[in-house]
């Protein structure tokens, strides 16, 4: 018999925690094969979160560490500086990254370090049941913005691209979704790119990623794809907005 | 043998380098400035890596990443930075991993002063962080021993996989002495446990998340056993004169070196003193000031701060008879050796 489909390498047979139509899924495959096809499993350093993905060690099958929350890229600045031969990326939420993080992450991409995020955006904080995290959409209802939210009382959703791409030290940049079967097919290509210029050496490359958490936004998965598409898209445009070249 | 005049900041960044440190991170505070820039040259030099991080939040979580990465680390601050540093610290114990702090302590609260102080005793002697774990807290009196102390941090956070905080103060960041240089230290301990590829391995994955019911105590009870381990083991404390003294004045650090020279002055003087030192403030030396404290009447505690060792000092005198007073300056007031005298004859 012919086989058409494997799991990749870098994903263990563990089942993980994630809710049935969950992003994180989607997404941490791609990040396997991406490594399986570039052949570096054997020299791949993770950096999992505090949010819903903060047991990526036992679904990656290579090197991960745990970080303390938002933490992440101070982690990775230090692995990637003592071992500039390994692939180290950072795996986190829009908590992690753009509340208790923001410190971290402009300046890990100030300086250029020289490894990759992936920044998965789900607009609500996934973990602690539905919070609104700083990239909640205006009116978007959580579970601490009952009534929707309101800029005049809770502010202004970030967009992290847009405030990242002011900054030298990031090399490639993107926004991709994971709403479509073009749009997972864009990312995994955005993932790979952002490999291959970690493997260039060129600072920091980072991939901003729109996903869907269906328990909290309180939609069916399919809904959650729509909603992605429809809304979420709408103030986070999907978008290259730095890349030095054809690395592909 | 090499000698050098070095300030305390440059004595423990030596230690550090001779120890074979490869990662320094740290963030601007008075009163150790010239320890980050001192180290951005030496570590340079040696080919170390360098990093002026955003914060000392920033600092504590490289510190993760280079001791995760297997390799040797340290990062030195003052009170209100090490005070950021304190969940980072929690995630070092909690994940088993080695790395050096150093802080030369300030008065406190808040902001404070930058003036030498000891009140971060307790912070550093009881965890500091959230959680039920311990650091090694080692307290050098004197530019050559925060020099020997720092390049043993390193081998003892190794041993036991564990964070080992010098507890300097603002006084010893800011004097110059003599110091002899440790010669470079050759072999470290092999780190299987390092994240570093799975390169002809299984993955390594390092985490202090236990959400398995039980697993997190059985975590806790292991890592108690270590605890005790250091306990049992790595105590190092000093005492003067005090065999069979009915008088004894417990001091560590700094304020040891100052209440030494009042201790000398009464005991010309004819009276019955002795002085003890702490040099592991964690693990304390219970049962060392407890043998002291056999003939013991009268014994005073001082600190440069309201009174946190005296704790220790009270669980170690348990079984004694002597009367604890106790003699501080909080807010960065330094006693000189007279003020100390004064005390003692008072008493
Ligand atoms: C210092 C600290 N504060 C708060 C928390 C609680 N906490 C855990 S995960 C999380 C938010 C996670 O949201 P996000 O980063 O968006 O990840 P998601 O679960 O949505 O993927 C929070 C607030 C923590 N673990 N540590
Ligand atoms: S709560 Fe949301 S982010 Fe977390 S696993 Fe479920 S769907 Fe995914
Ligand atoms: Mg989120």
């Amino acid at each position: 018999m012919k086989a058409v489909y494997q799991k990749p390498e870098s994903l263990t047979s563990e089942t993980t925690i994630y809710c049935p139509g969950c992003g994180h899924g989607i997404i941490q495959k791609l990040i396997a094969e991406v490594i399986d096809e570039l052949g570096v499993r054997e020299r791949t350093i993770g950096i999992a979160p505090v949010g819903c993905a903060v047991l990526s060690y036992n679904y990656f099958n290579f090197d991960v560490t745990e970080a303390a929350h938002g933490r992440a890229p101070a982690v990775a600045t230090a692995i990637k500086r003592l071992l500039p031969s390994r692939i180290v990326f950072t795996y986190q939420g829009d908590g992690d990254l753009a509340a208790i993080g923001t410190a971290e992450i402009i300046h890990a991409a100030a300086r250029g370090e020289n490894f990759s995020v992936f920044f998965i955006n789900n607009a609500v904080y996934g973990m602690t049941k539905g919070q609104m995290a700083p990239t909640t959409l205006e009116g978007q209802i959580t579970t601490t913005t009952p009534g929707g939210r309101n800029p005049q009382i809770h502010g202004f959703p970030i967009r992290v691209c847009e405030l990242l791409s002011s900054l030298d030290g990031v090399t490639y940049l993107e926004r991709t979704t994971t709403s479509s079967i073009q749009g997972i097919i864009s990312t995994k290509k955005a993932i790979k790119k952002a490999i291959l210029w970690q493997m260039q050496q060129k600072g920091m490359s980072f991939v901003e990623i729109l996903a869907s958490c269906p328990t909290n936004w309180k939609k069916s998965p399919a809904d959650s794809m729509k909603w992605i598409k429809e809304t979420l898209e709408k103030y986070y445009p999907v978008k290259v907005f730095k890349d030095p070249g054809n690395i592909l | 043998m090499r000698l050098k005049i070095l300030n305390g900041c440059e004595a423990s960044a030596e230690g550090a380098i001779s120890a074979g440190c490869a990662f320094y991170a740290g963030y601007p505070i008075t009163p150790q400035n010239r320890f980050p820039e001192y180290m951005s040259e030496r570590m340079e030099h040696f080919g170390g890596v360098f990093i002026q991080a955003e914060s000392e939040t920033s600092s504590i979580n490289m510190l993760f990443g280079a001791a995760a990465a297997g390799f040797r680390c340290m990062t030195s601050s003052s009170s209100p930075g090490i005070s950021l540093m304190q969940e980072g610290i929690s995630y070092l114990a909690g994940c088993e991993l080695p790395a050096v702090i150093v802080n030369m302590v300030r008065g406190g609260p808040g902001l404070g002063d930058v003036t030498p102080s000891q009140s971060d005793y307790f912070q550093s002697t009881r965890g500091g962080g959230h959680g039920d774990y311990r650091t090694i807290v080692l307290a050098p009196w004197s530019c050559q021993e925060i020099h020997d102390h720092t390049y043993l941090a390193f081998d003892l956070a190794d041993k036991y996989r564990n964070p080992v905080i010098v507890l300097g103060d603002g006084l010893i960041a800011q004097m110059y002495e003599t110091v002899r240089l440790k010669p470079t230290k050759k072999r470290f301990p092999k780190k299987p446990w390092a994240l570093d590829g799975c390169s002809g391995r299984k993955p390594n994955s390092l985490k202090s998340l236990f959400l398995t019911p039980g697993v997190l105590e059985a975590h806790n009870w292991k890592l108690a056993s270590k605890w005790a381990r250091i306990e049992k083991r790595e105590i190092r404390c000093e005492s003067y004169y005090c065999k069979n003294s009915s008088y004894i004045v417990v001091s560590f650090g700094t304020c040891a070196r100052i209440a030494k020279e009042a201790v000398e002055r009464a005991r010309q003087e004819g009276t019955d003193i002795g002085l003890f030192r702490p040099i592991t403030l964690w693990p304390f030396p219970y049962a060392q000031l407890a043998e002291c404290l056999k003939n013991a009447k009268k014994v005073l505690v001082v600190e440069m701060n309201l009174g946190q060792m005296i704790d220790d000092v009270k669980i170690a005198a348990r079984n004694s008879n002597a009367r604890i007073f106790f003699y501080g300056r909080p807010g960065g007031g330094v006693p000189d050796p007279d003020e100390i005298y004064k005390e003692i004859k008072k008493k």
